[in-house]
């Protein structure tokens, strides 16, 4: 039918990470991690209207051990955090994080002495999803980004490169109250 | 201490009593001995730790469960988890931004949230009376509505818990038809912040009257299928019937309100007992059980749905043009948006005609937006029956822009403490159950 | 708790009553002054041009009502002081003010009676308020001498009414008695009220934080305590936490 039809001998060449990519984004486990209203989106995306499923994935995995993609849905106080970041460092390597509606970004509205200003000052985070709380539509579209981000993840050697190469760059840029120009 | 007393021919180890507990000293040989007196020793607790990341507990809740075997003999809860300081930020925005806050407690009935706020401003300002009627109508069809979907997440959510995903597919389906209305009512699905001091933020848009009568209908439709999937089912019965009981002295002593009254059979409700909003005029029934149990609860969440239904109705008929704020323009927002061309912001032409009509006018929506207006000094206390019982709101004014104190007594976190009560001498896997009957939502317990 | 444990008043810290007694201030019977608010628009610093600087306003809170109150009021109000006299208490003692404010009643109480008041309203039939909504803290930093309240609203399902308790401590010595002895449900409602405000409920079974970690510095809800939040960086721009931008006073 497709391309494999053409090929002479039945065999494809592609490389080792775009085949790994290809298989990890295709299959991911997200562990649960409702906390607040982002839980019920979340559900909401899960469930029959908007149905994850048609991704590959719908099951929501209890156990963090199973899963390697942590959708961070909702304010994180800071009683939460290390439970948070427990949760984090049971997930097998690799793991992504989407750190869905703004609370979770940034703290958002709540600037306060109770949440954490961005989960990000606890683990690692791939995509940020705004919104308040993001509609399904918006969290699939994160999910989907992420498949891409997966699909282009590097391995070994090329892996350990890629992260020197991101922190160098993370050093570099410049602070965003140095910025200048429209505030957009 | 004793002092270790294992010089006796043949014991290879001895006990001894300690501050800590029985100290076992081994000091070779026969463990036989050792393994008998821990048998006898009936020192078999196990403590297990549920939460506060767990998908059967309803959110983050953490509940600390001692078992002897897989009975539960003593249950505590451990909140705090998603403790947000809304009540602390509260007091350093104006009065209507409060409303944007407060939405976001129990983030399944935001509109009760809203409600219960906005009453007990509006207690303070002294305004009830002049709130229109339109926007009364309309803030107890919404929160009928809301009453409606906080319901199904509960049912569909509960039926989750216990490993029924149908049920759970069939509450989002029929949510998702009510979060539809709230689009196109509030232009938000969740966290609407539509209610506002003083009456709403907008009018209904158009069409929607006809959507929600085309929902009635098919929620009318859909009601009876949760009868028919759950209410006569064997498995589902054996769940619920006789799991997390309470009785009406143990609601009356922990405060429970709600269906767990209820389903004590005290028809206890503020909207007949205390009623606001006029729900005195509207005709409805308050259902009980006399069961105690998380199957008389959910019976009665199934037969509120089927009265909320009654109430939106009533309201539908009810709808007369007229405001939806009060006119008291120290206190409405001023503007009415009129939307841009492209779709955002507000139109050039309604900006011109603020700008060029009235240097006033324009002082007064400036200081109206960036001040807010002033509330006497004083305290009130305003309460609404929310899905989950009694939702009060103090409210404490110094005469400032300012609320000065703001504290909710959310029924979730109220009800939660009953969950010892029901759970402890029960099983282990009832305990799920029972959280599920009591339905908290960690938003409005943490706040 | 039963009525023979009443709190140990000024035991502990160092009393900050204003003869220094660690005993709650006498109250007024007329208007309650909270505050004094000055100026209009929160900036302390530069010039007043507008003029509205030199605004000087006292905040008061409405004072004492007199009989008759209105309403289910006088009676509540009469079957209370009954009861309490029954009981050899005398009620002006116990009570220390009444005030009708928006069609609301509320007394103030003594603290050393508050779980005799309570459980009176519980249990007298012509009372019956069975349902405590839990306790709500408020803290007036203005109000010398009684700087925490603790405000309780008994709620009476068989008569259909409700009213409010309040109860006021000093800074220095913020015991008041617990009422889990007379309503259970007011148990997590006072670890809330600790926890955020440091009011100590004696008689309390456990008397722990429960919203905040327990290793937590303070008491967040006290006016006192910053709201602390962090300044927001955009684009050349920094916006201050809400607690610290200027604001209208």
């Amino acid at each position: 039918m497709g391309l494999e039809e053409k090929l002479p001998s039945g065999f494809l060449l592609t490389t080792v990470e775009q085949a790994a990519g290809w298989v990890r984004k295709s299959s991911v486990f997200p562990a649960t991690f409702g906390l607040a209203c982002c839980a019920i989106e979340m559900m909401t995306t899960g469930a029959g209207r908007y149905d994850l499923a048609r991704f590959g994935m719908e099951v929501f995995r209890g156990s963090p051990r199973q899963a390697d993609l942590m959708i961070v849905a909702g304010r994180v106080s800071q009683k939460m955090a290390p439970v948070l970041r427990q949760v984090y460092d049971q997930m097998p390597a690799p793991k992504w994080v989407i750190s869905m509606g703004v609370c979770a970004s940034s703290g958002g509205m709540f600037n306060n002495y109770a949440i954490v200003q961005g989960v990000d000052h606890i683990v690692p985070v791939d995509i940020y999803l705004p919104g308040c709380p993001p509609r399904p539509e918006m969290l699939m579209d994160a999910i989907l980004k992420l498949h891409q981000k997966i699909q282009g993840g590097k391995l070994g050697v090329n892996r350990e490169e890629a992260a020197r190469e991101a922190e160098a760059a993370a050093l570099k840029a410049l602070p965003t109250i140095e910025m200048k120009g429209l505030l957009r | 201490m004793s002092p270790i007393t294992n010089e006796e021919a043949g014991s290879h180890s001895s006990a001894r009593e300690t501050t800590e507990g029985t100290v076992y000293t081994v000091t070779g040989g026969d463990w036989d001995e050792i393994v008998q007196s821990a048998a006898r020793a009936d020192d078999e607790r196990i403590v297990v730790n549920m939460g506060p990341q767990h998908p059967s507990t309803h959110g983050v809740l953490r509940l600390i469960l001692e078992i002897d075997g897989e009975t539960v003999t003593e249950a505590r809860c451990g909140i705090g988890y998603l403790h947000t300081g809304i009540e602390k930020n509260l007091e350093f925005r104006n009065w209507t931004q409060g409303t944007t806050f407060v939405t976001r407690m129990d983030y399944l009935t935001p509109f009760f949230n809203e409600t219960a706020y906005c009453l007990g401003v509006e207690k303070l300002l002294g305004i009830t009376d002049q709130i229109p009627d339109r926007a009364t109508v309309i803030r107890v069809l919404l929160m009928e509505l809301n009453r409606l979907s906080s319901h199904l997440v509960c049912i569909a959510t509960g039926g989750m818990e216990l490993g029924a995903t149908t049920i759970m597919i069939y509450g989002f389906r029929d949510r998702e038809l009510i979060l539809d209305i709230y689009e196109l009512i509030t232009g938000l699905r969740m966290n609407h912040a539509f209610i506002r001091p003083g009456g709403l933020a907008q009018d209904l848009p158009p069409g929607a009257v006809d959507q929600l009568r085309e929902f009635v209908k098919t929620m009318k439709k859909n009601l009876p299928e949760y009868d028919k999937l759950a209410t006569g089912n064997p498995i589902f019965k054996a769940r619920m019937q006789d799991v997390g009981y309470l009785d009406l002295s143990g609601c009356m002593a922990l405060g429970a309100t709600g269906p767990i009254l209820r389903s004590a059979g005290l028809p206890h409700d503020l909207r007949k007992s205390d009623p606001y909003c006029g729900y005195e005029t509207y005709d409805f029934d308050v259902p009980t059980t006399e069961t105690c149990d998380s199957y008389g609860r959910f019976l009665i969440r199934l037969e509120e749905m089927r009265q909320s239904l009654r109430i939106v109705e009533q309201c539908l008929e009810r709808l007369e043009p007229g405001p939806v704020m009060v006119a008291d323009k120290k206190i409405a927002w001023p503007a009415q948006l009129a939307m841009g061309p492209d779709g955002l912001g507000n139109s050039l032409d309604h900006i011109r005609n603020i700008m060029g009509t009235s240097m006033e006018a324009l002082i007064h929506h400036f200081k109206l937006v960036t001040e807010g207006f002033r509330v006497p000094a004083g305290q009130v206390y305003a309460a609404v029956e929310s899905p989950k019982g009694e939702l009060g709101v103090h409210v404490v004014s110094d005469g400032g822009t300012r609320p000065y104190r703001v504290h909710f007594r959310d029924p979730s976190f109220t009800n939660l403490q009953a969950m010892a009560a029901m759970c402890e001498g029960g099983q282990v896997a009832d305990v799920i159950v029972a959280v599920a009957s009591i339905d908290p939502v960690m938003g409005g317990v943490d706040r | 708790m039963s009525e023979t444990q009443e709190p140990d008043h000024g035991n502990d810290t160092g009393a900050s009553g204003p003869d220094g007694s660690g005993l709650p201030a006498p109250r007024a019977q007329g208007p309650e002054v909270i505050g004094v608010r000055k100026g209009m628009f929160g900036a302390a610093s530069g010039g007043d041009t507008s003029g509205y600087g030199g605004l000087v306003r006292t905040v008061a809170l409405p004072g004492a009502s007199s009989r008759p109150y209105g309403s289910y009021f006088d009676e509540v109000a009469d079957e209370l002081e009954g009861a309490l006299e029954e009981q050899d208490l005398l009620p002006e003692n116990a009570i220390e003010k009444t005030v009708v404010d928006r069609g609301e009643l509320t007394f103030h109480i003594a603290r050393e009676h508050l779980v005799r008041v309570a459980r009176t309203l519980r249990d007298d039939p012509a009372l019956r308020f069975e349902l405590c909504t839990g306790v709500s803290g408020v803290h007036f930093p203005g109000d010398k001498g009684r700087e925490l309240h603790a405000v309780y609203h008994l709620r009476s399902l068989t008569h259909g009414r409700i009213l409010r308790l309040e109860v006021s401590v000093p800074d220095g010595d913020p015991h008041v008695p617990s009422l889990v002895c007379v309503y259970p449900t007011n148990d997590w409602h006072e670890r809330e009220a600790y926890d955020f405000f440091g009011l100590v409920f004696d008689g309390h079974p456990a008397l722990t934080r429960i919203m905040m970690p327990d290793d937590w510095q303070g008491f967040p809800q006290r006016k006192d305590y910053p709201l602390g939040g962090i300044p927001v960086e955009y684009k050349g721009a920094q916006i201050p936490a809400p607690d610290q931008r200027r604001s209208y006073s």
